[in-house]
């Protein structure tokens, strides 16, 4: 089985995981009506992780990581996310969404506002952050992902690469300590994937605890210490990228790995 | 150059092409012409059908329209001097109805040594819905639009200066218990506390409160009563009212409808779906007949104010209708990228939900405020006189007038066109000035 490759030198130095646990997931089942979506998802994320999930379109992956903010409700087991376990209680929802962001397939900016505006909102109405201190804070994260002059135009004017970037300033401007991906690349064209690639590999150069649902295999190669591979609702492997790629133990993990690496 | 083809099934562009401009000659007035009313026989025949047409329409009506008469008294003078001056069985309009009547196609029958109240109060209107409406009208009026409603309603109908000033209290009591409440509490519960507390204070304070002021210090303008309000005046009234509480009401509607809450939902459907089902002068009856048996007896209970209720029921029910249009058309991501930044469902809806949904929701939202408006014509049928019906029978009632018939309809259609293509062309400006999102 052939590596698959990642032009771009990765710093890891400050990737350090520690013994701090991020997430905790035990037997966690979900159904929508009678489909048993996700079965027995055992899971434990240790701060600094960054976690590549992958498998093919149906396997649950996505509705995995929603299970964590809570975008989906799951049925049985449990989720404790910073050691606060999700439940029906609103209060604790809030919390650790206010702990975790997310980026998604389709950006979801706010398309009636401002780029800048898209940044300070959650700051200031969810955080009470003074409005000044969120500008600052919204012009620092834009800077970071190298687009601080479209800081007045509304989202619609930016391209594809753009906006993705941009949610992602947006989320962390929240400054959240856990970062979800869902297929954060899906939507874009070949050429734009490359720079919002840049700037997830940036962020966790920086230590940021990540799980990232991908078919980039090269961001998992390069920058993941552990890759996921889900089929039917559950895990069917985890392992080091190394090898992952090079030695997956079970045939449904190498059926998908020879069909998105061996063209 | 058959011979480059040969050898560059390889190829590579050396200079880029400029653009440059369209082909000319592909516009003028006769190119127009034929495209769009000469393109062929069928629509030839139907374009000097449209001709005919209106040249008949236009020289049956354009005669009587130069032959009006401003200067009589009577629609006899009127026809005594068109018949003078144009001959036996010529036509005219009789316009001097409106010379001698326009005060009560105006105001009714409001007093009319108190004529500035209503232009005051119309003229004030602009000033509160200026910073609403126009991005370029100061901030600083803001602060008159909410005491507005209570100032209006006290310039129309008069009374004790204390009465809008203690109401508008109960509205700032209630306001404050749940912006006090809402961090400790919760907001639903902290409304329905300061709900609670206002409500009281309606029921039970406000009255002794205000009889008690007044004694102490009277103040106040001279009482109108609502008999006296007819004409323009009594249908602006009820569709600026109407046009005011029916957003709001709408808009919680239409949320209530895409509630969790199965008693919300409930209750939501349910007004919609039966005042939707129910003409409007059914319940135009209800507000002025089966209120007065379900009322305790000597309450008096305006009939405006009973009217303008049930007309925002009705409107507020097609505008929540129109609104869950909008909230449908949102992508589920915006709902989704909302929740995972951790705001709640309310600051969602303010922030990110509703200013989206209404936008889309403006040109249904306009349309509804334009048939309310001129459903106000309705309430001729419980009496009141509406400036359509009411009025002009009143005036034909007078011996000078008996037999009157179009002028009246053309005036007044007149200004109910004036006020809604106002109302639509503003609609259409606001949806221009938030096009800029293209998303």
């Amino acid at each position: 089985m052939t590596e698959p490759q990642f032009e771009r030198q990765v710093d890891r130095s400050h990737m350090q995981v520690s013994d701090e646990v991020a997430i905790q997931i035990e037997n966690m089942n979900k159904w929508y009506g009678q489909f048993h979506v996700l079965r027995d998802i055992d899971l434990t994320v240790q701060r600094g992780e960054r976690i590549v999930i992958a498998g093919p379109s149906g396997s649950g992956k996505s509705t995995l990581i929603r299970c964590i903010n809570r975008l989906e409700e799951h049925q049985a087991g449990k989720i404790v996310v910073d050691g606060i376990e999700l439940t029906n209680d609103l209060k604790n929802i809030d919390k650790v969404r206010r702990e975790v962001g997310m980026v998604f397939q389709h950006f979801n900016l706010f398309p009636h506002l401002t780029i800048l505006e898209n940044l300070t909102l959650a700051p200031i109405w969810v955080r009470k952050t003074p409005k000044k201190e969120a500008e600052a804070t919204a012009m620092h994260y834009l800077e970071k992902v190298k687009i601080p002059e479209q800081a007045d135009k509304y989202p619609g004017q930016l391209s594809g690469g753009q906006q993705q970037r941009v949610a992602i300033a947006r989320s962390l401007c929240m400054k959240p300590r856990i970062m979800l991906f869902d297929e954060p690349t899906s939507a874009l064209d070949p050429e734009m994937i490359k720079e919002v690639l840049d700037t997830m590999i940036e962020l966790a150069e920086e230590g940021m605890t990540m799980l990232c649902v991908t078919h980039e295999m090269g961001f998992a190669q390069a920058v993941a210490n552990r890759v996921i591979f889900m089929a039917d609702g559950q895990i069917v492997e985890q392992n080091n990228p190394h090898d992952f790629f090079n030695n997956p133990k079970s045939e449904r993990t190498q059926q998908f790995l020879s069909q998105i690496l061996g063209h | 150059m058959s011979d480059t083809q040969a050898h560059s099934v390889a190829y590579v562009r050396d200079t880029m092409l400029p653009q440059q401009p369209a082909p000319a000659g592909q516009s003028g007035a006769v190119q127009w012409l034929r495209e769009n009313l000469f393109s062929g026989w069928l629509n030839t025949l139907l374009t000097l059908l449209g001709v005919a047409l209106i040249y008949t329409l236009v020289m049956h009506f354009l005669p009587w329209f130069l032959h009006g008469v401003w200067d009589a008294n009577s629609i006899k003078e009127c026809r005594t001097i068109i018949t003078d001056r144009y001959g036996e069985g010529a036509t005219g309009a009789c316009w001097a109805v409106i010379r001698e009547r326009w005060h009560q196609f105006i105001f009714g029958f409001y007093p009319p040594e108190l004529y500035w109240r209503p232009i005051l109060t119309f003229l004030l209107l602009f000033v509160a819905v200026g910073p609403l409406l126009f991005t370029w009208v100061p901030r600083v009026l803001a602060w008159f639009t909410p005491v507005y409603p209570f100032l209006a309603v006290w310039l129309l109908w008069g009374g004790s200066g204390w009465t809008p000033v203690m109401i508008f209290a109960g509205f700032v009591l209630g306001a404050a218990i749940l912006l006090l409440l809402s961090p400790r509490l919760g907001s639903i519960m902290a409304f329905s506390i300061g709900a609670f507390v206002a409500i009281l204070y309606f029921l039970f304070v406000v009255g002794p409160l205000i009889g008690g002021l007044q004694a102490i210090l009277p103040w106040g303008l001279e009482s109108v009563d609502s008999a006296k309000f007819g004409g323009f005046l009594l249908a602006i009234t009820l569709g600026v009212g109407g046009i005011m509480m029916s957003l709001p009401l709408g808009i919680v509607l239409a949320l209530g409808r895409q509630s969790d809450m199965p008693l919300v939902k409930g209750f939501s459907v349910v007004f919609i779906e039966f005042i939707r089902g129910v003409p409007l002068i059914t319940l135009l009856f209800v507000a002025s007949l089966l209120l007065n048996y379900f009322l305790p007896p000597g309450t008096n209970f305006d009939i405006i104010l009973r009217v303008m209720i049930l007309v925002t029921f009705f409107a507020a029910a097609y505008i929540a209708e129109v609104i869950r249009g909008g909230l449908a058309a949102l992508p589920r991501g915006q709902y989704e990228a909302a929740d995972a930044l951790g705001l709640d469902y309310w600051k969602a809806q303010r922030l990110i939900i509703l200013p989206q949904a209404l936008k889309i929701s403006i040109p249904g939202i306009v349309s509804t405020f334009i048939g309310m408006f001129k459903d106000t014509t309705l309430v001729v049928f419980v009496g009141l006189f509406d400036p359509l019906k009411g009025i002009p029978d009143f005036i034909r009632a007078d011996f000078n007038w008996k037999g009157i018939y179009w002028e009246p309809f053309i005036f007044v259609g007149a200004i109910f066109f004036i006020l809604n293509f106002a109302m639509s062309r503003y609609s259409m400006s606001l949806e221009r000035r938030l096009q800029r999102d293209n998303h």
